[in-house]
């Protein structure tokens, strides 16, 4: 599982550079989180655009990654494509995330 | 011509796996490659893909622990007038109480620290998914489910 992550502002981008977050990558994509955010900012930005489709191992690894996160970081989520997006909606974990359709829009919401 | 093809239905297909983590991505490949002659849009793909990814998932992870002999699963998949009908069959372990789990219930009150990691995968099939019955017979794991798509799609 690839990520990249890079300091903007205030904030942590880290993108992933996949297509799928499914059962088979969901821990490595923990682990490759964990370590692009090592030296991270209070705001981690998680950019999904890449990404076309997560199951519920996926959903399970990025509610674990707001967790480890939390209380002292944020974890918000950018670039949803409609099939991550109604992951989110249906499992009404839309509500627990602050979720941006564009990364642009997540990083304007930080004052960026 | 058979019956199917007469109605302009999809003729029935399977799909086959070994329960096998990695052989998951490839057999929602193969579905999805099934279907492909009903020309259905993104969205109802996806939830085709979703519904089936949830249960291999399930079944790969849960019917058969390390312990258990692999073996193999197959899908069914038969287009009727109310929508996709698959039929998921294993030999893994039975389920818990001889039936599907209920899955996750709303998160929304609980604390970050509280929140559930797991669990959303049943509540996934069985939002998205009706009809669903389990049987458990000799060694082998039945699930019936239908999805209603593909209501008006014809080949």
């Amino acid at each position: 599982m690839k990520v990249s992550s890079r300091i903007e502002g205030d904030s942590c981008i880290v993108t992933v550079q996949a297509e799928r977050i499914d059962a088979i990558v969901a821990l490595a994509f923990k682990d490759a989180v964990r370590r692009a955010t090592e030296k991270s900012t209070d705001v981690v930005i998680l950019n999904l655009e890449q990404v076309q489709f997560i199951d519920s191992s996926g959903l399970g690894a990025i509610v674990a990654t707001m967790k480890h996160f939390a209380p002292d970081r944020a974890l918000h989520l950018a670039g949803l494509t409609p099939a991550v997006e109604k992951v989110f909606t249906l499992t009404r974990m839309d509500r627990v995330f602050r979720l941006f359709t564009t990364l642009d829009a997540a990083l304007e919401a930080q004052g960026g | 011509m058979t019956a199917t093809t007469a109605l302009g239905l999809l003729p029935p297909f399977d799909v086959s796996l070994r329960s096998e983590q990695a052989e998951v991505r490839g057999a929602l490949t193969s579905l999805l490659t099934g279907l492909a002659p009903l020309d259905l849009d993104v969205e109802e793909l996806n939830i085709v893909e979703l519904v089936v990814a949830e249960i291999l998932n399930n079944i790969v992870e849960h019917a058969y622990p390390p312990t258990w002999p692999r073996s193999k699963i197959s899908v069914t998949c038969k287009q009727e007038r109310n929508g996709l009908h698959l039929c998921i069959i294993d030999r893994g372990k039975a389920m818990p109480e001889n039936q599907p789990p209920i899955g996750m219930s709303n998160p929304r009150d609980v604390e970050i620290s509280d929140m559930p990691e797991g669990g959303f995968g049943w509540f996934l099939i069985q939002d998205q998914a009706k009809d669903i019955k389990y049987q458990r017979s000799g060694q082998q794991n039945r699930l019936d489910l239908r999805i209603a798509v593909a209501l008006h799609a014809h080949i």
